[in-house]
């Protein structure tokens, strides 16, 4: 299995990534690899095979959480880890439609 | 919208947001208007390491709106992840359910238009906003995580006015249910629509545009009326529908493409690890109960003899249906009261349907009076009105505007006589046969007794006194 | 021996026994990690201000005879990736330089509550992903027996931690064997607890359905202690088991006669040092001294463990990192549009590794490809659970190596990513699976480095794991040479 620049260039803006050519060509050849050692997985025979999704006890009681409003995180605490921000909200760039 | 030729076909995916008091994966209020990201923690500003912690009542109320619906409930449904970039988007994907929902099938009851069908219910988290400005936007993460519920509708519609019929009616049910409030304006109520034409008598579906940002009944109609004008001109004129997201400008009405969203369409949903799947056991389903909804309502006040129109005004609020309910007695005749007087004070703002200052019980007491003569029907209508703005006992509001009528035989006898003693040449006339003087003599002793007379007990007094 | 060379259940009853106070326990701990943390860069920053109360607390505890249990004054290293209030947590990222998480991971939590004093995070591998914490961002993590060797990783800088003897317990995490693998590497003991026995609230997500929290200690019932001072549900991670707690510590000495070990001829192919593999084979031989019943076990689909883990792992990590943008926290590079700034900052903010596993995740679950990918390595992996079901059937756990050679030299695989990944090979098959799984010392390679064996148990079955890990634990330890002035 191999991938060309194309579409490491596609994933690569899905994923939100820039990169450069030097990283596009090697990342073409590493992941080419690793989905060539990947291609054994075609190989078994997963017929009549339900995935597993859920690593979990799936047949425990699900513990879900009452309907019970808790305490927010101050507004201060919050805004003061953002590289942006008015003290009300974050701040983003412009956003090109 | 009559368009010759062509018939439109129409989906509608409803975005409501559910009347939890707290977010569906975390303990943050959903209260609607606080400041802007006061309403957040660490799960529903995505901050490394926190995990979803599924609220019970969000899934409740997806089960209300699927068994109301004759949904089938899944015994077992799936989180996933829908995985798109945005900034109001805290985590890089969104909560949702893809290949397994909540519920699937079932039908919404359209008055005029019988079931329209549902493709699925599945619940899913809601994101912040963003607020444009000169220079770049401002993230407020208050919303993001507010449980939604989206309802899918087939592509059975067939005009933008049944589209809005449809709208109207969802969003009655889901109020009755008391799972949404229905409002438009704040967005806890959205609708994204699909829209395709094709010629009449063909059985494939054309090629669909998505129409979004459409947050008014009106627009709704707007919207898909100019959408399908536009598919029908397109083909019309050889050109071929792309399958598109189309944002609709509600200044100017219309339509426009919106090409940035098309690109990153890719939203690999997976399966979400961080929450076991959803498991609804017979039991907890069939331990949930639903309301009736508003077109049985209205159904049993016909049964029970209020008119047709009268019985759509009511269910049209599920309050006035309380309202009713509470005031008792005759279902017409608290119909009556219902449409009529209380229906007339909120619409001239003298009573707020949210915050009622009156007992409905107390309209019994006016009838009460009303019926032993005690206020005539012109003053019960008063008193009603006042009851209605105040809440004051009806019997305290006729004594303090002395509304009472007299209807007391010896108060009434001594003005009868005194009016025919006053009036000599009209009893002459009367006795002569002139008996339409009936009225002249009644109106004489209403001016003695200042209008609080019996009409009915002083007009049987004069026909007895004056004899034929 | 001094106080501060002994194993952590030993600590642990020097504090009770009063020989040594916490206070001066962590002085020379603290002492310890300023003579030879220069060499080994184990921690990357330390939480000296929080140790000493804690440490202070504890003595007042013991004086009022109120101590907690067994982790009272103990002192405690943690993994980069266990978010603290006010505590600059990184996770080995260049995107999470200055962050500072407003809340704390139930696992900080739940430690504090057992008067564990916490002395600093360790150093990992970049959001986990890597086998010998070369790829932090923060420069490696050397191993304590030979200063140019990885203690492999993830959770490298806990291991060493653990291994230089700079703090008797720490905890990491293990995706794919991030605990196990340093752990033999090192020559410590290292859990990984069935997936859901230990909340991950508060831990930096890898891979979701992976990831579990586990701890390191230089003998098995240290390990047993910490174990039950984190274990059990969390409402605030729901995959997280009601199941109740048991006391780890309590079982362990009731030996392993009649207990059924089966060995898998899968772990001991093509690939496995031969050294290695003799002193996994005398730890199997020491078990059955002691009256455990060793029978062989195939576990046919554990080839394709590494290719299914790489699929998987990676497609949940390219959705749970997505939330590094640049918006609320972390790193955010110039830019004058979001798109811009969103490519650049991620491109700035994540190391080569890193971006490659987002990429591979990104592809694994992208349109046309999830069938053939995702969807495929899920099903592969129900097979391979299915596997170990079997193979539980009839016996009470799983024996193999942990890792198939010794400590490999910093450098020498960072350019392979495929010879990388397939340190795991025998630790990945555990997590999918979603099993418990312990690394032990079992012996030294010729050069001198150590060697590990890996016990894997049914899931919530912690207990048994322990007990043959106990009574496979090596009677003696030999100190690292770093301890002693080489």
């Amino acid at each position: 299995m191999s991938i060309d620049r194309a579409q490491v260039r596609h994933v690569a803006r899905l994923a939100r990534l820039a990169l450069s050519e030097e990283e596009e060509e090697r990342f073409a050849a590493q992941l080419g690899n690793v989905l060539e050692y990947v291609e054994r997985l075609q190989a078994v025979d997963v017929s009549g095979v339900e995935p597993l999704g859920f690593a979990g006890d799936a047949t425990a009681p699900l513990p879900l959480r009452e309907d019970e409003p808790q305490p927010c995180l101050p507004r201060e605490k919050v805004l003061s880890q953002a590289p942006e921000q008015n003290g009300e909200a974050f701040l983003v760039p412009r956003i090109l439609e | 919208m009559p368009v010759p030729d062509f018939e439109p076909v129409i989906g509608l995916e409803v975005h409501a947001q559910l009347l939890t008091r707290t977010k569906i994966f975390c303990g943050c209020s959903t209260r609607f208007g606080a400041p802007p990201n006061t309403q957040v923690c660490m799960v529903c500003l995505g901050l490394p390491g926190a995990l979803p912690a599924l609220n019970r009542a969000a899934v409740e109320m997806a089960i209300k709106a699927g068994k109301a619906f004759g949904c089938r409930i899944a015994e077992r449904s799936v989180w996933a992840r829908k995985n798109y970039f945005y900034p109001d988007l805290p985590k890089g994907y969104q909560i949702s359910q893809y290949e397994l929902p909540i519920c699937s099938g079932g039908a919404v009851p359209v008055p005029g238009l019988g079931s329209i069908p549902l493709e699925r219910i599945h619940l899913e988290e809601d994101a912040g906003k963003n607020v444009h400005t000169a220079t770049g936007s401002e993230v407020d993460l208050n919303r993001s995580g507010v449980p939604l519920i989206e309802i899918v509708g087939k592509p059975a519609l067939r005009s933008a006015e049944g589209a809005s019929e449809y709208l109207k009616s969802l969003r009655l049910c889901l109020i009755y249910l008391g799972i949404n409030d229905g409002n438009l304006e704040e967005g806890s109520f959205r609708c994204d629509a699909n829209v395709s034409v094709r010629r009449k008598g063909e059985s494939k579906l054309g090629t669909r545009v998505e129409l979004k940002n459409i947050n008014s009944f009106r627009f709704v109609r707007q919207a898909i009326d100019f959408e399908i004008a536009r598919q029908v001109e397109l083909i019309e004129s050889g050109g071929k529908v792309v399958q598109e997201t189309r944002l609709f400008d509600n200044e100017k009405g219309v339509t426009r493409s919106m090409r940035s969203k098309e690109e990153a369409n890719d939203y690999r949903y997976f399966p979400d690890p961080d929450l076991p799947p959803l498991r609804v056991s017979k039991e907890w389903m069939e331990g949930i109960s639903t309301p009736k909804l508003p077109h049985e309502i209205a159904d049993a006040l016909a049964a029970a003899g209020v008119s047709q129109a009268d019985a759509r005004s009511i269910v049209s609020d599920p309050r006035l249906v309380e309202v009713h309910r509470k005031v008792g007695g005759d279902p017409k005749r608290a119909a009556l009261f219902v449409v009529g007087e209380l229906g007339r004070a909120v619409n001239e703002k003298e009573a707020d349907l949210s915050a009622l200052k009156f007992d409905p019980a107390l309209v019994q007491e006016v009838w009460k009076l009303q019926d032993a003569g005690a206020i005539s029907s012109t003053a019960a209508r008063e008193v009603l009105a006042e009851l209605i703005r105040t809440g004051e006992a009806p019997r305290k509001i006729v004594e303090r505007k002395g509304l009472a009528q007299v209807s007391d035989q010896g108060a009434l006898e001594a003005v009868v006589d005194a009016v025919i003693a006053r009036n000599p040449a009209e009893v002459e006339k009367y006795r002569g046969g002139k008996v339409n003087l009936l009225g002249f003599f009644v109106g004489q002793a209403m001016k003695d007794l200042k209008g609080k007379g019996n009409p009915g007990a002083l007009n049987a007094l004069f026909k007895k006194k004056l004899g034929p | 021996m001094k106080a501060d060379l002994l194993p952590l259940s030993l600590v642990s009853e020097a504090l009770a026994s009063g020989t040594v106070p916490a206070d001066a326990l962590l002085e020379a701990f603290l002492a310890r990690i300023r003579a030879l943390d220069g060499r080994l860069h184990a921690f990357l920053r330390l939480t000296e201000n929080e140790a000493w109360a804690a440490a202070k607390a504890s003595v007042q505890r013991r004086a009022n005879g109120k101590a907690l249990g067994p982790l009272d004054g103990v002192p405690i290293a943690l993994k980069d990736i266990f978010c603290m209030e006010g505590v600059e947590t990184c996770c080995g990222s260049r995107i999470l330089r200055g962050y500072h998480p407003p809340y704390d991971a139930t696992v900080v939590r739940k430690l504090r509550q057992a008067g564990a004093v916490i002395v600093g995070k360790t150093n990992m591998d970049e959001f986990a992903m890597g086998s010998s914490t070369e790829n932090s961002a923060f420069g490696p993590t050397a191993n304590p027996w030979d200063l140019t060797r990885s203690p492999g990783g993830s959770s490298g800088g806990s291991a060493a931690a653990v291994a230089a003897r700079l703090v008797p317990g720490a905890f990491g995490t293990d995706t794919g064997g991030s605990i196990r693998q340093p752990a033999a590497l090192v020559g410590c003991v290292g859990l990984k607890p069935t997936y859901g026995r230990v909340s991950r609230f508060g831990v930096i997500a890898f891979a979701s359905s992976l990831d579990q929290v586990g701890p390191f200690a230089q003998d098995v019932k240290g390990v047993a202690h910490l174990l039950g001072a984190v274990a059990g549900h969390d409402p605030n991670d729901q995959t997280s088991s009601e199941r109740p707690v048991p006391d780890y510590a309590s079982a362990l000495d009731k030996g392993v006669r009649g207990l059924r070990i089966g060995v898998p001829p899968e772990y001991f192919g093509e690939g496995l040092a031969p050294e290695v593999e003799k002193a996994v084979r005398a730890g199997i031989e020491s078990l059955r001294a002691q009256g455990c019943e060793v029978r062989e076990t195939p576990l046919p689909n554990s080839p394709h463990a590494i290719a299914t883990y790489y699929i998987v792992a990676t497609a949940e990590a390219s959705s749970n990192l997505a939330r590094y943008d640049g918006v609320r926290y972390g790193h955010r590079a110039k830019a004058s549009q979001l798109l811009e700034m969103y490519e650049k900052t991620r491109a700035e903010g994540f190391g080569a590794e890193v971006k490659r596993r987002i990429m591979l995740g990104t592809y694994a679950l992208s349109a046309g490809y999830y069938d053939a990918y995702y969807l495929r390595a899920q099903k592969v992996r129900a097979l391979i659970r299915r596997d170990f079901d079997q193979a539980f059937a009839s016996v009470d756990a799983v024996i193999s190596p942990t890792s198939p050679t010794t400590a490999f030299r910093l450098g020498e695989k960072m350019d392979d990513p495929l010879a990388m990944y397939l340190n795991d090979v025998y630790t990945v098959p555990v997590n999918l699976a979603g099993l418990p799984g312990i690394s032990l010392p079992c012996g030294f390679d010729s050069k001198g480095l150590p060697i590990g064996l890996q016990l894997i148990g049914r899931p919530f079955d912690e207990e048994t794991l322990l007990r043959i890990a106990r009574a496979a634990e090596p009677a003696e330890q030999r100190l690292p040479p770093i301890l002693e002035g080489r």
